[in-house]
């Protein structure tokens, strides 16, 4: 397996807040890595790091070989990184249509008509609403659609952002399923997730965030039967 | 009949209210700043047309041309040299430095062509027989809708106008589509920039007269118009324009000439005690 992602000791931060102090993880091609730990962590701004939203002061990330810490993030996309952000971000006042449309702003439209036949495919119920304004969909709606929004880019690695937020038991569920299907369809995902349960049964690998450091790495499994990991996030 | 005439001069006002209005609106829009020198440029426009057609000879097209060119250029340089640094700065800091390009502009202007106002010839005269409509309002109406309808077909199909929408909405997002947001908001500097020449032209050519603070109170009219029909809203800044125009021709004909400003901005007031947003200011339901 070939390494994708690999962000080496980095520190973000926030002001004067050391946000993120010495993270390290890797994600390889073909795999789901969940990023989990509680509230205010730093899971999203790790996320927000590697898309270069936000400065990285130290520490390098690495996508395909290529150093991103010096890459606007406007350009990330384009090289294949795409990122559902936190509170899905879709465009509200767009229809589900135009929202599909500005995920594949960085494609030629060579793969235009198939990708949005694939992501229709996926997510039937944008297809149905495809003429509708983006902000009158329900919330699990929203979250499909910022999901195929980011499919449209055709990424080689897909970073979603607390895709259960906010939704109801029956729809984080689906979403998981959508997850795991995308996975069997060779999408490379890394998910950051507070509902640590279901990330960890869907992971390959699983990293443990814990106010700005990962305290803890290993598979899904071995992290779901770990008895720390069961005490702070599993509720046991 | 006279009222008809009025009506008509109102509705041509307001084309070129509606054009400026644009500008700000687009401006305001995506970049969430008021962009108080916006009235200067056309000021700018129309100096740059009138020594087009009298200093270098150029016909009025080419003029035109060369104002729009002109105005875009300085509308980027503005945006770049002054905005594009306070792109994280508080909006205060932002609009205190608009008013300090506006009067930068108009000083610059009053430097370079003097203070003494220039007579310009409007671009084409004369008046439809037997009523007393000006060829100049004929055209403004045309030009106003040609580029409304430009406009609009321009943000809602193509890939550009789509991002710069995309971008007014929620910049960080329009980034992580692979949106580069600063190059988009120069080009919404551009584009207003460019159609500010073109009402400098035409204001010009209504009131033939040409001065360093000639942009200035049309600038505060446009902007009402925008407010007026919410702004950020493109439809809106079209019909806020016009009603603006149609409200102070009338004000002027059947009021008072001296009052027509301050019935103008009563309106306004009015308005917005009633409608908030303006006109059109959206409001989009939102489920989470």
């Amino acid at each position: 397996m070939s390494q994708i992602l690999k962000v080496d000791n980095i520190n973000v931060y926030y002001g004067a807040i050391h946000a993120i102090k010495g993270v390290s993880l890797e994600v390889n091609e073909g795999e789901i890595v969940t990023l989990i730990g509680s509230n205010g962590a730093g899971k999203s701004t790790t996320l927000k790091a590697i898309s270069n939203l936000l400065h990285t002061k130290t520490g390098s990330i690495e996508f395909n070989g290529e150093k991103l810490t010096h890459i606007p993030p406007h350009k990330i996309v384009e090289m294949g990184l795409a990122h559902v952000p936190e509170g899905r971000r879709i465009f509200l006042q767009m229809t589900v249509q135009e929202n599909l449309d500005m995920g594949a702003y960085t494609q030629s439209g060579k793969y235009f008509d198939e990708d949005l036949e694939k992501v229709y495919e996926q997510f039937p119920r944008l297809k149905e609403r495809r003429k509708q304004i983006a902000g009158t969909l329900s919330g699990g709606e929203q979250q499909m659609l910022a999901m195929g929004r980011a499919l449209m880019s055709r990424p080689k690695l897909l970073m979603l952002d607390e895709p259960s937020m906010g939704l109801a038991p029956i729809l984080v569920e689906q979403i998981f399923d959508i997850i795991k299907d995308l996975h069997k369809k060779g999408t490379t995902i890394l998910l950051v997730e507070q509902n640590a349960q279901m990330a960890l049964s869907v992971a390959d690998r699983a990293y443990v965030m814990e106010t700005g450091k990962i305290t803890l790495s290993g598979t899904g499994k071995e992290l779901a039967s770990s008895d720390s990991v069961i005490k702070a996030y599993l509720g046991g | 009949m006279e009222f008809f005439s009025h009506l008509i001069s109102g509705i041509s006002l307001g084309s070129v209210y509606a054009i400026i209005a644009l500008g700000y609106t687009m401006v305001y829009g995506i970049a969430k700043m008021l962009n108080f020198a916006h009235g200067d440029v056309i000021m700018v426009g129309g100096y740059i047309s009138l020594l087009a057609m009298t200093s270098l000879g150029l016909p009025t097209w080419a003029a035109i041309l060369l104002a729009m060119v002109v105005c875009t250029i300085l509308g980027v340089i503005i945006e770049g040299l002054a905005y594009k640094p306070l792109r994280s700065a508080p909006s205060l800091a932002v609009l205190i430095t608009a008013i300090g390009v506006s009067y930068f502009l108009q000083n610059a202007a009053l430097l370079v062509w003097g203070a003494n106002p220039k007579a310009y010839t409007p671009i084409i005269k004369g008046s439809v027989p037997h009523l007393n409509i000006s060829y100049t309002s004929l055209l403004t109406i045309c030009v106003c809708i040609v580029i409304m309808i430009a406009l609009t077909l321009f943000t809602n199909k193509s890939k550009m106008g789509k991002a710069m929408r995309a971008c007014s909405e929620d910049k960080p997002a329009a980034q992580l589509m692979g949106i580069n947001v600063n190059r988009t908001i120069s080009l919404t500097f551009a584009i207003g920039s460019a159609l500010a020449a073109i009402a400098g032209v035409l204001l010009c050519s209504f009131s033939p007269v040409l001065a360093p603070t000639t942009g200035s109170m049309p600038g505060i009219k446009a902007f009402t118009a925008a407010v007026f029909g919410g702004i950020g809203s493109i439809p809106g800044a079209f019909l806020g324009g016009i009603f603006i125009g149609i409200i102070e021709s009338l004000a002027k004909a059947y009021i008072s000439t001296q009052l027509a400003n301050s019935v103008v901005f009563a309106v306004l007031i009015i308005v917005l005690l009633v409608r908030p947003a303006g006109l059109l200011g959206k409001y989009v339901p939102e489920k989470v």
